[in-house]
């Protein structure tokens, strides 16, 4: 028989039991649908989450004051117990290591900042201009901190875009003095409007240089450091070079923490993906449901056209052509199934992103092969039963049902 | 040479217990060109018969050679391809397939043989011509009457142009009007060389052929052309 015959032949006969073969697509389709819309959820989520990472920074290294995390159990800060401060001139130190491009210290705390006679409570960050470059902020009016000796900072200030709006309105921010805690600094600054993102909003910070934090909270020691390596090939030499100035100046005691993006990122990365794997698993066994739903089907199709099966052999048909004629429809209807799921599954990520914007649902490519695949090689495998039994037929016996 | 010829051949059924001899050591040939009818009481092992001549069924014992070849110890594809080529059968029943047109049903043999559409076509249009169907090739079985519907099937049956059409009860299920239609086209094509076997309950039938073999518990009771019945 010719392929194209033998397509023809199965359409009509699949074509021929409209609900049989509708609700056999339907099991395969809501099979695919389940891999392809479970599978951009879960990659979904991972992307997000690298995303929002990425948007801390690229090659950032970070370091914590104290010793935290599983470092095993070091003598020297269990006598000593209470950490050395992560000071402004550590930072500095840092800065003069070769993996390192650039250093931002940062001192965090929450004040109220006012001018004329409108006031609210603001987060402000304590740090200097390379923050800016290291972060990835932009100003949106204004200038970022002036890059200066850091420990004799400039009274000045970059607000974020919703505390611009709050205190001015429609006015000019740029040039206007604001009081912070005690201190009447100048704003020289506005950062563009980012809205929510992992950690800190920035639309509601106020950006002053660290020795004016450290003053206003009355502290030396710094919240962060953070680290700018060179490349991401530098990432473990800036991470390692860091840890050693550092044990050096507080006195060979390693009482910081330092933790790289790369490794936050990866434990993540590898957590989603494992969680996007999983549902996908378990999306995949209503495949092997649908498969298990097609064999039935078809096994009811050649009981139902017993007879017709009698006549094909009568006229000449083998062994062969009769299991090709049930396998192709079997396969039919898997493809079938198999495509109009992944157009639901798409369709369903689609709404998924116009509901939540900033999810990132896109079904992973392996993830579609594998849903497609699957279908077709379970409707193949389940189906192949039935075609052999069609083949086996015996013809006379076969005839006599009709 | 004969066209068919039968020695020794046996079929047993075995029903629980008891084993039903359908065939018991059948002795037969039937010359190209010969037109005959098989008649006997029901269960006398016509159909039996039919089935072997037509290789849908394989003898216990026994020997079939089909054109001077011995066709039982081909394999199953061989067969298929016997059949496919050189048998044609018109059933009781029809046996059309209810969703294929008319000009579908009586293209199958060759669809399923891998001929070229163009000539498939070919064919069809002049079978649809022959067999005065030209009006209903669109037409669903469910659509035909009896008459068309086994004017169909005789049609599918010649399509493949087969030395040999078995024909079992063909006009079983047809008033004795569209029956005696169907007679004469099956007389057709034996007049045009088509070696005709015809299983046939209704004796003015059977009388119509040249050779009348009359079986009874799977023997040959009678046989007109006066070969010695086995
Ligand atoms: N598949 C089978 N299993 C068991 N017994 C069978 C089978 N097929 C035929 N027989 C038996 O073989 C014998 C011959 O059957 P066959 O169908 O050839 O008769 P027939 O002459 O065609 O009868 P009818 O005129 O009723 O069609 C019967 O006794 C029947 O019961
Ligand atoms: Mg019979």
């Amino acid at each position: 028989m010719r392929p194209a015959d033998l397509f023809r032949f199965a359409r009509d006969a699949a074509t021929g039991y409209p609900v049989r073969t509708a609700l056999s697509v339907l099991a395969m389709a809501i099979g695919v649908a389940a891999v392809v819309l479970l599978t951009a959820l879960g990659d979904g989520a991972r992307r997000y989450v690298v995303g929002q990472f990425s948007s801390l920074g690229t090659n950032l290294v970070i370091v914590l004051p104290g010793r935290t995390g599983t470092g095993g159990f070091n003598p020297a800060t269990a006598i000593t117990n209470t950490p050395r401060d992560l000071t402004v001139d550590d930072a500095a130190a840092i800065k003069r290591a070769p993996a390192v491009q650039r250093v931002a210290p940062l001192t965090v705390g929450t004040s109220e900042i006012s001018t004329a006679g409108r006031l609210r409570e603001v987060m402000v960050a304590g740090t200097t201009h390379d923050y800016f470059a290291i972060r990835g902020f932009v100003t949106a009016q204004g200038t970022p901190l002036p890059d200066e000796d850091w420990n004799r900072g400039a009274s000045v200030v970059v607000i974020g875009a919703k505390i611009r709006e709050e205190l001015f309105g429609n006015d000019a921010a740029i040039g206007q003095l604001v009081r912070i805690g005690d201190r009447r600094v100048r704003v020289i600054g506005v950062l563009k409007p980012v809205g929510q993102g992992l950690g800190m909003n920035t639309d509601e910070l106020a950006i002053v240089p660290v020795s004016l934090a450290q003053a206003l909270f009355n502290t030396n020691t710094l919240f962060r450091v953070l680290i700018e390596a060179r490349s991401r090939d530098a990432i473990p030499a800036a991470r390692e070079q860091a840890l050693a100035v550092l044990k050096q100046r507080h006195r060979g005691e390693e009482d910081v923490t330092v933790i790289t993006q790369d490794a936050v990122l990866a434990t993540f990365d590898k957590l989603l993906g494992a969680l996007t794997l999983a549902v996908a698993g378990i999306a995949a066994i209503s495949l092997a449901v649908a498969g298990i739903l097609v064999m039935n089907v078809m096994l009811v199709a050649v009981t139902q056209r017993t007879g017709e099966i009698g006549l094909l052999k009568a006229l000449g048909a083998p062994a062969r052509t009769i299991r090709l004629a049930f396998l192709s429809e079997a396969a039919m209807l898997s493809a079938m199934g198999a495509v109009l799921g992944y157009l639901l599954g798409q369709a369903g990520a689609f709404v998924l992103r116009q509901l939540f914007p900033v999810f990132p649902a896109y079904a992973p490519n392996w993830a579609v092969i594998a849903g497609l695949g699957t279908a077709l090689g379970t409707g193949l495998l389940f189906g192949y039963l039935p075609a052999r039994r069609a083949a086996r037929l015996d013809p006379v016996q076969a005839l006599m049902k009709h | 040479m004969a066209l068919i010829q039968l020695a020794g051949i046996c079929r047993r059924f075995q029903l629980g217990d008891t084993t039903v001899n359908a065939l018991a050591d059948l002795n037969l040939q039937i010359d190209a060109g010969d037109y005959v009818a098989v008649m006997g009481p029901s269960g006398s092992g016509k159909s039996t018969l039919l089935n072997l001549l037509g290789l849908l069924d394989r003898p216990d014992a026994g020997h079939y050679l089909l054109e001077g070849r011995d066709v039982t110890t081909l394999s199953p594809d061989e067969q298929a391809k016997v059949r496919s080529q050189r048998i044609g059968f018109v059933f009781q029943s029809f046996h059309l397939v209810p969703r294929l047109t008319a000009a579908e049903n009586i293209a199958l043999p060759m669809t399923l043989a891998g001929i070229a559409p163009a000539e498939r076509e070919r064919r069809v249009a002049q079978a649809l011509k022959d067999f005065s169907l030209d009006h209903r090739a669109d037409h669903k079985p469910d659509q035909l009457s009896g008459g068309q519907r086994q004017r169909v099937a005789i049609a599918r049956a010649t399509i493949m142009q087969p030395p040999l059409i078995l024909a079992d009860e063909p006009t079983g299920n047809l008033d004795r009007h569209t029956g005696e239609e169907v007679v004469h086209l099956l007389e057709g094509l034996n007049a045009r060389g088509v070696t005709l076997i015809v299983v046939t309950h209704d004796p003015a039938m059977g009388a119509r052929a040249r050779r009348q073999l009359v079986m009874e518990d799977g023997h040959l009771k009678q046989d007109s052309a006066g070969h010695a019945p086995g």
